[in-house]
């Protein structure tokens, strides 16, 4: 007699009707509060749809004459100016890179793409990805600064956009790994004066904002050095960007040599490699697998954060947008400009973040 | 046969100490040496330069009048001020935006957190969406689009009235507000101390119930210490809780609580970006609750109300307290991002006495020692915080 409260609810009742009705019942309309809480939904979301699509597509305008913005003014409040985006996207992109040679970034940002792309691929995870890294940033060096190969030489003042913020990313990436390694085992040793370095680099990188180690690279960098000696203020930003990179990366890291099991370090021992061997051969390997998830969500955030330098004044993706829109013609329709921006943006790291997401579900299982 | 194989000498060492630990200390030296060789030659360089540009060091500089104009500030301040009280100004702003932003950012992004695991399915795509369009953006970048925004509201004559006394205009929002003299704060600070002594009277009610087993109720006291005791010290001293409403009076508005576009904006923008974060924080921490806790706790017939409270939330906030932590200091360190809207916190302050003065390493040790000591402000209270919720393993 009480087996029948065994028996599944959705056995008792028998599933009748049009699927879809039984959808909107289970996921919509399950209780009177739900209901209602759906309907209100409902009239919130098409009401906002509605407005959006109106402003940017109903009365929107897509495409003027070159340079002659009246017809975005005529509809400025009721529609978008989508034509801003034709009329300036080369300088977004690309900022003030001299104009015939645009397809040199366009290539780099290209080859960026690939390069991320072999390396989300699990069958590239090995030794030789390192040279693939190497290979391909100085690849992208020769193209955007040129003067090899029969290129003309374009100086870093000229570069912006899209190459830019996608530069600072990756080799403050690339460049932060090695440091980050370092000071990861610098953390963990067993030498007194070289983990308190680690730690107090760590903490103090980490205890101030951004901004702050910018202002620093681009204020008191020249200071710092001997008199006639100056560095360019974006490669000044890229060592801010690296040490910045280096702290987070180092805790990561840190966080995967602990995951190591120690009977590893041991059998390593026993076999009487030194240190260094020990950790490249044996511990390393095993360390930077088990952390590959986060490290995709911190370069997700670098690749966010490179937008900072805007406050210093360098030339990456967000500034030259903010630039396009400086030109009186245009200025009103900054809203625009940064929708457009902002989708650059947003293509970038969702793809980042759905990778991080499928690589977590497949190693949890 | 031993006579055939001459013993080789034995080694000589130089000091009392093996293999390893002669390594070791090699390899302080060296990296100690390399740490002090960079810093000296970069100290160095800075002595012949600051000389150079005729800029001494030190913090003397903090006594002189800055002469910079803030226009939004919770502390008084005019002009003829030093930098010192310049740069207080200054942090008082940044922890203005901080704690008040980390309170919305954690009520909006529990709200969307739990959301996300509603039974409805259009809430819970909705709060997706806007977890994942909110985290892949910059916040930079998120920032400037609501400034934007807030400059194409139209003028103080025009505002939208959304409540009656609730202006919004390119002036920023306008609130009324209950103005705040000694005598109210007065009240305000009896009503802490009454919070206080009845916190400290539950315990003690608690530790009775655990001794004798009988429950005593502490709703008499939370009346008695928390309502009762202000109300009698307000009618006491005779305090007035008129609100000021505030009105349009030629181009501006006078009256009421402004809050100025720079600071809504950023206030808007750290709020929104962080909530998306602590969505996802506070969705991990009550999905790892197991279901047999769920199970179990209807099992028992306990009211949903009391279910939440005792048996689900403290499980979940064992795993959400820690990397809640993190997000707070972030949303701290991102208000640093107020500068590249003119909103003038400590970062902001402290670059334009950088550029008046030239005195640029105190100025960055200011932020430095600023930043590092709210920071650990905030671990140490979030890690004590996290001590009292941690599983008492038995």
């Amino acid at each position: 007699m009480t087996a029948i409260t065994d028996i599944p609810r959705a056995a008792r009742r028998p599933q009748i009707g049009n699927p879809v009705l039984r959808w909107l019942r289970t996921n919509l309309f399950s209780s009177i509060p739900n209901s209602i809480l759906s309907v209100v939904l409902l009239a919130i979301l098409a009401k906002g749809i509605f407005s959006f699509a109106q402003w940017g597509i109903a009365n929107a305008v897509w495409l003027t004459p070159a340079n002659d913005s009246s017809a975005c003014r005529a509809v400025r409040g009721v529609g978008a100016c989508w034509a801003i985006i034709p009329e300036k996207y080369r300088f977004i992109l690309f900022g003030t890179y001299p104009f015939d040679e645009q397809w040199r970034p366009a290539l780099s940002v290209m080859l960026f793409i690939a390069l991320f792309y072999l390396s989300s691929r699990r069958a590239f995870w090995r030794r030789e990805l390192v040279y693939l890294w190497i290979g391909t940033l100085a690849l992208i060096s020769a193209l955007m600064w040129g003067g090899v190969f029969g290129l003309g030489f374009v100086s870093q003042d000229r570069w912006g956009g899209l190459p830019v913020t996608l530069i600072l990313a990756t080799f403050g990436l690339a460049c932060g790994f090695p440091l980050g390694i370092l000071v990861a085992l610098g953390r963990r040793s067993k030498l007194p004066a070289v983990r308190s370095l680690s730690v107090l680099y760590v903490e103090l990188i980490r205890g101030v904002p951004l901004v702050s180690l910018l202002f620093m690279a681009s204020v008191m960098f020249p200071l710092f050095m001997p008199s006639g000696f100056n560095i360019d203020k974006l490669l000044r930003a890229q060592i801010a960007i690296i040490l910045f990179a280096g702290a987070y990366l180092a805790e990561i890291i840190r966080g995967g040599l602990q995951a190591v099991p120690s009977g590893q370090y041991e059998a390593a021992d026993a076999l009487g490699l030194s240190y260094w061997r020990k950790h490249r051969l044996i511990v390393l390997p095993q360390a930077i697998r088990h952390v590959i998830p986060p490290l995709v969500n911190t370069f997700i955030a670098f690749f966010k954060d490179t937008s900072l330098v805007l406050i210093i004044g360098i030339f990456d993706l967000l500034t030259t947008a903010k630039t396009a829109i400086i030109d009186p013609a245009w200025q009103q329709f900054s809203v625009e400009v940064y929708i457009f921006v902002a989708a650059i943006y947003f293509v970038f790291c969702f793809a980042m973040s759905r990778y991080s997401r499928s690589l977590e579900a497949t190693s949890a299982r | 046969m031993t006579a055939d194989h001459p013993r080789p000498p034995p080694r000589r060492r130089f000091f009392a100490l093996g293999r390893n630990e002669l390594t070791g200390l090699f390899w302080q030296v060296l990296v100690v040496g390399v740490v002090l060789g960079v810093v000296a030659f970069l100290w160095s360089n800075t002595v012949t330069n600051l000389s150079a540009r005729r800029i001494t060091t030190g913090f003397a500089f903090l006594g002189r009048e800055a002469g910079m104009p803030i226009s939004d500030s919770l502390l008084a301040y005019n002009p003829r001020d030093s930098y010192l009280w310049a740069f207080i100004v200054g942090v008082a702003n940044t922890l203005r935006v901080a704690v008040i932003g980390i309170v919305l950012a954690t009520i909006l992004g529990t709200l969307i957190g739990i959301s996300r695991l509603s039974a409805n399915w259009l809430l819970s795509r909705l709060a997706a969406v806007y977890v994942e369009a909110l985290r892949d953006i910059p916040l930079l970048l998120q920032l400037l689009f609501w400034y934007v925004l807030m400059q194409a509201l139209p003028a103080a004559r025009a505002a939208f009235r959304p409540v009656d006394g609730v202006f919004l205009s390119n002036r920023g929002l306008i609130l009324p507000a209950i103005p705040l003299g000694p005598t109210q704060l007065w009240v305000l600070g009896t009503a802490v101390l009454g919070c206080a002594a009845f916190y400290l009277i539950r315990r003690w009610l608690i530790v009775q119930q655990m001794r004798d087993g009988k429950p005593r109720p502490a709703w008499p006291f939370a009346v008695g210490l928390v309502l009762a005791l202000p109300a009698a010290v307000s009618v006491a001293l005779g305090v007035s809780w008129t609100i000021e409403w505030p009105a349009l009076r030629g181009f501006n508005f006078v009256g009421g609580l402004t809050l100025a576009p720079e600071y809504f904006a950023l206030l808007i923008a750290l709020v929104t970006y962080t909530s998306a974060f602590i969505a996802e924080i506070v969705r991990s921490g009550i999905q790892s609750v197991p279901r047999g806790q769920w199970d179990a706790a209807n099992a028992l017939g306990l009211r949903r109300s009391f279910m939440l409270r005792q048996i689900i939330l403290p499980q979940a906030l064992r795993v959400i307290v820690p990397p809640m932590t993190s997000q707070y200091l972030n949303l701290t360190k991102n208000s640093s991002l107020a500068v590249a809207i003119g909103y003038q916190d400590v970062v902001s302050i402290a670059n334009t006495t950088l550029n008046q003065t030239g005195q640029a390493i105190e100025a960055i040790a200011l932020i430095m020692a600023v930043f590092l000591t709210i920071s650990l402000g905030i671990s140490f209270f979030m890690n004590w915080y996290n001590s009292r919720i941690a599983l008492v393993e038995r």
